[in-house]
Order: structure tokens, then C-alpha cells, then sequence
């Protein structure tokens, strides 16, 4: 039973930390540019795929992963220059279908360039195995590749938190989300701030893609079903607010594992097998929107509101 | 005057619906993107090579195929249906993969009295209650593989398994055929979403449940993660696995490897079966594709050899409805899985083998055939099929 708790526990960690690699991007261009990105989950999957590309040529997991995503920050910058500095001064809908736009020609792009058929990126030989631990005298398994995981995500989270709560570049972002004029007015370059964000987030978007790449599949498409995950997470942690979305992400993934886990054998002690079947999956993948609602019900502005 | 009209142009008709064909069009729907792409890809590669073979005519006839994706979605696959059978007025239709895209497509493609040869999807609905004059089967019903798995599994004397399917209409027939014949305790059904990848949630459920056995069905990309996240987490060393052919077949080898050895697994097909046609396919497919064909590339291959003996039946008349459903029903090409005959729903009565990974004399991983599960085994559901 421990090891189901533990084990369980590590997974929802696991998910969460992802998703925080993500939400973390989107949520700084989002509160301090004002800026829908609906691509960010196209950056995600750009990301995985050059990951996955880089690794295939170099026959190395870890030169594939340092070079997917400097190619992604380098693609990242690119955008950012070209198109998304014509976007922030414009309206929330020209964003949508502008950021809509790239997402269509990001997915077809990919199609051509590496086909229809998903890429296989697997995880280094030494990491493929499970790690055997002990702890208070019983011995626990755990994928080794999914540790390594958790402590990449945690350390990319402990990282950002000294950047941005403890570093000059950091106040900045925090002046820059809580109000933007105040802080051009104190004579601070918003544009290259502005710039080097949106680059960090693209970094951290491949990161993330190109980690979760050997245990998913790097395939057309795959940034719309995280790109939304990403969404709840910082609408529940509040829009601009790094320690939100960290917050948030683990919620989210925590609430996600658990109810994928729990719901269907607790429905089974209540219903009859095949209905239980049925809907034990459905409730536990909308469980994360009832989540969603209900803060949203108690705290409009998420649970920690950059501009407080 | 009138009258004489109307006789002369039902006379025209008529004889416009007795005259052959002069070519042959086949709506070609598969999921060719995404995590199932392996299958489609590999039925529509099979299907091609019989086409190949056949030069490019079905019955003597020219032929065209003509290839859509439906991107495993089930409102892409009946767009592009409608079209072929609205627009191009196809002749056949083939390739579906996913038995909810099958049951959402059905509908339209017997109501435009057009023939579906299903080269995979087989589910219970169209074998029992919903069988249709136009619904073949040239693979199995979904039911049967998992059946042999099961009987396998209950005369192994394995007496505590876990189940792991999607949660489709193709998952609950798994787990209908398996439990049919595998008596034991079923300690765990775990359905997951259909086009899951991540399994870590399950895997750890299946830790605490320590069943003997574990048998899965998830085709495509699904079953790949799942293989290689069940040996990541350690779980190969205390639980047998078992699958149906579909999620132990070429695809799923190459994308995992070693770590597949010894597992057992069923089918109804097997690159070393020994028959002339099944030899002559084998070859051509590696010459042809340079990889080894799966099960859903010798029941795409089967299809194009089906649809042609048909077609060659009724001398390309194929707006004869009644004389190709019987032509159909006939079944005079040779298949590479050996004989077989259609039952009177439609889907095929035959043999069931076991497999087992393992390295062949080229140093390969892959399916080594171990022997026959059943012998002329037909699916369960025939019964209740009142075939018109």
C-alpha cells in the first residue's frame, strides 16, 4: 500500500513538474506582455521534435536535449522579433488567431518536414531501467527516467525561483507584470525584457517536450492537448505568477494521477462493473475542470494573483 | 408515348446495370497519423503490394485506389467516406483500423449499398444483431484473437491476471473474448483512454494488485509506451505478459526491441507460416518495404486479393449487388494465412495460433510460430446475426 502511495505520489509529481515547465513560460508572456500565446504548445512540440531530431543524428539523448532546445530558443527569438512584438500591442482576438494561425502552420510544417508517423526518441540505456530504493525497511521500485525527471523539474523550478524572486532581471518581470507603464516609466527596456522571457519560455517549453518525449511519442499534434492542461494551470495559480504556476502545475498533476488512479475502483464499490468501466475514465479526465471552476468560483483572480 | 419512354429508358437502365464495368475504384480510409499509424500504414503498404501484384487491376479490370487519413478521429473518417461513396461512387471500401471509426462509418457505406472489406476493424456489433449483406470481414472478429490468448492463459494454469484496454469498442470486446475462455480470477480491468501514452498511474495499480499475468490490448503507439514504461518500472521480473498479435507484432517489436523476448502472444497469421502464398508475400513485402509485414499487412494484402477474385467472379459486373455478395461470399482467392471460409455473418471461420518473441536465424527479434490454439474457430456473436 505504501509503495501504491508513494509510488502514485512520485507520478502526480512527475506530470505536475512537466506541466509547471510549461505553464511557467506562458504564464510570464501572458501576465507581463498581455499576450495570448495559443502557439506555446506549438514551441512544445517544435521543441520535442528537435530534440528528437538532434538525437537521432548525434545517437546521444543528452546532445539531442542541448541541442533541441537552444534550436528552440533560437526559434523562440525569432518569433519574437518578427512576429509577436507586432502582437502585444494589439487586441486579445488578433492575438488568438494570429498565435491560432502559427499553431496550424507549425503542425503542417512538422508534417512535411518529418512525416505523418510519430518519432521514437528513447531515454539513455542507463536511465531505462527502474531504481530500486529502501525506505523504513521496505524496498520501493521507480523508473529511473521518470526520477530523473522530477529532478530536472525541480531544479529548473528552484532555479526560476531564485531568478525571479531574488535577481534584479527578476524584479523587473515582477515590476513588468504588476504594472508595465510604471516600470518603462522607471527606465527599464521593456522590449529586450520582453524579448529574453518569451526566449526562456521557448527554452523551457523544449525542455519539457524533449524530456517527456522518450515517454510519450514526439508526434503532429501533441501541443493541443498540453497546450490546454497548461491554460488551467495558470488560470488556478493566477495569470503572471511563477509561484502559481508551480503551485498550480503540481494540483493539476497530483489531481490528474489520483483520479485516473482512484476513481475508477472507488466507483466500482458503488456501481456495477461495465457502468463503473465507463465512467470512472470520463469523470477522472474532467475532474481537473471541476477543479478549474471551483477555484475559480472562490478566487476569480487564481490562488496567487500577480497583480494583487 | 409517355409509357414508351419510360419503358425505353428502364430498358436502357437495365441493360446500363448489366454491362461490366469498365474500371474499378476502392475507397482506401485508414489512420495513417498519429499513435495508430503503424496500422493503417502497414494495411494500406499491404493492400498496395496485392495491387501491385495483381498489376494494378482488380478481376482484370484497371483499378484505383484512392487513400484518405482519418487521422483516428471518427468525424474525419465519415467526411472522407462520404466523399468517396457520394463523389467518386466507389466500388469497395477498405482500411479502417479503429472499430468506433468502423461503426461510425458503417452506417453510410451500407446505406449507398457499396461493400466494406474490413481489413481490421471486426466488431461484435456487425458479427451479431447489425450484420450487414455489405459488411465483410477478411481479418477475424475482434473477439477471437483474445479468445486464444485467454484459452492460452487458462491451460497455462495462471490463476491471477490484470486486463488493460482502452476504453473503446474494440477494448470491450477484448475483454468479452478473453474472459469467454481464461476461468481464473480477474483481480484488475484497467481501461484507459483510447491514444494514451502515459501509463504511469496504471503501472503503479498493477504493482500493488501482484497479479501472475497481465494481459493488454493496446494497439499501435499505445502498446509500445506501454511495454517499455512496464519494463522501466520493473514490473518484467514478477508478471508474465500476454497480448493479442495486435499489440505483439512487428511494429510494436521494432520500437522496443529485446525487452519483447519471450512474450506470447496470438494471432491468426505469421510471417513463417509455411504456405506458398504466405513465402511469396513475405518476400516481396521485405523487397518491397525493407521491413518484415505485420498481421495488418497480410489482411490488407488479403483484401486486395478478396476484392479481386470477386470482381473476376461476376466478370466485372459489379452493379450486380447480389451476384458480388455471393461472389464475396464464395471467398475463391488463396490467403496467405492458408485456408479459410466465411461464416454466415460474414467474418471468417478459421485456425488460431500461438507466437512467441524470440530471435530468428538472422539474429531478428521477432514472432516465431509455437502451434494452433483453435482449429476452425468461429466468433460468438454469428447466433444472433440474421443476414439478409
Amino acid at each position: 500500500m505504501t509503495q501504491l502511495i508513494l509510488e502514485q505520489a512520485l507520478n502526480g509529481l512527475q506530470f505536475g513538474l512537466m506541466l509547471f515547465l510549461l505553464a511557467a513560460g506562458l504564464t510570464l508572456v501572458f501576465g507581463i506582455m498581455d499576450c495570448i500565446n495559443l502557439a506555446h504548445g506549438s514551441l512544445y512540440m517544435v521543441g520535442a521534435y528537435f530534440v528528437a531530431a538532434a538525437a537521432q543524428a548525434a545517437d546521444s539523448f543528452w546532445i539531442g536535449l542541448g541541442a533541441g532546445v537552444a534550436g528552440a530558443a533560437v526559434l523562440g527569438l525569432l518569433l519574437e522579433l518578427s512576429l509577436f512584438r507586432q502582437l502585444y500591442r494589439r487586441d486579445h482576438l488578433s492575438q488568438v488567431l494570429a498565435t491560432f494561425a502559427l499553431i496550424l502552420i507549425a503542425n503542417e510544417a512538422v508534417r512535411v518536414i518529418w512525416g505523418p508517423a510519430p518519432l521514437m526518441l528513447n531515454p539513455p540505456e542507463a536511465l531505462a531501467g527502474p531504481v530500486e530504493f529502501v525506505l523504513l525497511g521496505d524496498t520501493f521500485f521507480y523508473p529511473a527516467y521518470r526520477l530523473l525527471i522530477i529532478g530536472v523539474g525541480l531544479a529548473v523550478g528552484g532555479l526560476l525561483y531564485l531568478l525571479v524572486a531574488k535577481s534584479r532581471v527578476g524584479m523587473w518581470v515582477r515590476a513588468g507584470a504588476a504594472n508595465r507603464e510604471m516600470t518603462e516609466a522607471l527606465g527599464i527596456n521593456v522590449r529586450a525584457l520582453f524579448t529574453a522571457v518569451f526566449v526562456f519560455g521557448a527554452a523551457l517549453c523544449a525542455l519539457a517536450g524533449g524530456l517527456l518525449g522518450p515517454l510519450l511519442a514526439v508526434q503532429v499534434g501533441m501541443g493541443e492537448s498540453v497546450l490546454i492542461l497548461a491554460f488551467v494551470v495558470i488560470i488556478i495559480g493566477g495569470i503572471g505568477s511563477i509561484r502559481g504556476a508551480f503551485i498550480g502545475a503540481l494540483i493539476v498533476g497530483s489531481v490528474d494521477t489520483l483520479g485516473r488512479a482512484l476513481l475508477p475502483t472507488l466507483l466500482r464499490v458503488l456501481l456495477p462493473g461495465d457502468a463503473a468501466a465507463t465512467l470512472g475514465p470520463a469523470l477522472a479526465s474532467i475532474l481537473i475542470y471541476l477543479l478549474m471552476a471551483g477555484i475559480l468560483f472562490f478566487k476569480p483572480q487564481g490562488l496567487f494573483p500577480a497583480r494583487a | 408515348m409517355s409509357l414508351r419512354l419510360t419503358a425505353l429508358a428502364a430498358a436502357l437502365l437495365l441493360a446500363g446495370a448489366a454491362h461490366a464495368a469498365d474500371s474499378i475504384k476502392v475507397g482506401f480510409v485508414s489512420t495513417l497519423s498519429g499513435p495508430g499509424a503503424g496500422l493503417g500504414v502497414d494495411i494500406r503498404d499491404g493492400f498496395q503490394l496485392g495491387m501491385k501484384q495483381l498489376n494494378g487491376k482488380l478481376g482484370g479490370l484497371p483499378a484505383e485506389v484512392l487513400v484518405a487519413d482519418d487521422q483516428q478521429s471518427p468525424d474525419v473518417a465519415k467526411q472522407a467516406a462520404d466523399k468517396f461513396l457520394k463523389k467518386d461512387k466507389v466500388d469497395f471500401m477498405t482500411g479502417i483500423v479503429f472499430s468506433n471509426i468502423m461503426l461510425a462509418v458503417g452506417p453510410a457505406v451500407f446505406q449507398n449499398q457499396t461493400f466494406y472489406i474490413s481489413a481490421n476493424a471486426g466488431p461484435s456489433q456487425y458479427a451479431g444483431e447489425q450484420c450487414n449483406p455489405f459488411f465483410f470481414n477478411v481479418a477475424w472478429q475482434n473477439d477471437n484473437l483474445h479468445e486464444a490468448v485467454g484459452k492460452y492463459v487458462q491451460d497455462k494454469g495462471f490463476k491471477n491476471v490484470v486486463i488493460v484496454t482502452p476504453n473503446y469498442p474494440g477494448g470491450k470486446d477484448a475483454v468479452s473474448g478473453f474472459k469467454r475462455y481464461y476461468k481464473g480470477k480477474v483481480a484488475d480491468e484497467i481501461y484507459t483512454k483510447l491514444g494514451q501514452l502515459d501509463y504511469a498511474a496504471e503501472l503503479a495499480q498493477i504493482r500493488a494488485t501482484k497479479p501472475d499475468a497481465l494481459f493488454f490490448f493496446l494497439p499501435g503507439g499505445m502498446g509500445i509506451n506501454f511495454v517499455k514504461q512496464f519494463v522501466a518500472a520493473g514490473l518484467s521480473r514478477d508478471t508474465q505478459l500476454f497480448a493479442p498479435g495486435f499489440s505483439a507484432d512487428e511494429d510494436v517489436i521494432k520500437a522496443v526491441g529485446a525487452p519483447m523476448m519471450g512474450m506470447f502472444n496470438s494471432s491468426h497469421w505469421a510471417h513463417d507460416m509455411d504456405n506458398a502464398e504466405n513465402k511469396r508475400f513475405v518476400a516481396e513485402f521485405e523487397k518491397e518495404y525493407g521491413r518484415l509485414p505485420s498481421l495488418y499487412a497480410s489482411q490488407g494484402y488479403d483484401a486486395a486479393l478478396m476484392m479481386d477474385a470477386a470482381v473476376r467472379d461476376v466478370k466485372g459486373n459489379v452493379a450486380d449487388k447480389k451476384a458480388l455478395q455471393k461472389a464475396l461470399e464464395a471467398k475463391r482467392f488463396k490467403s496467405v494465412r492458408g485456408d479459410f471460409k466465411f461464416n454466415s455473418n460474414h467474418y471468417p471461420v478459421q485456425n488460431y495460433y500461438l507466437r512467441v518473441i524470440g530471435k530468428d536465424v538472422q539474429g531478428r527479434v521477432t514472432n516465431k510460430s509455437m502451434g494452433t490454439i483453435f482449429s476452425n474457430h468461429a466468433d460468438a456473436y454469428v447466433g444472433a446475426c440474421k443476414m439478409k
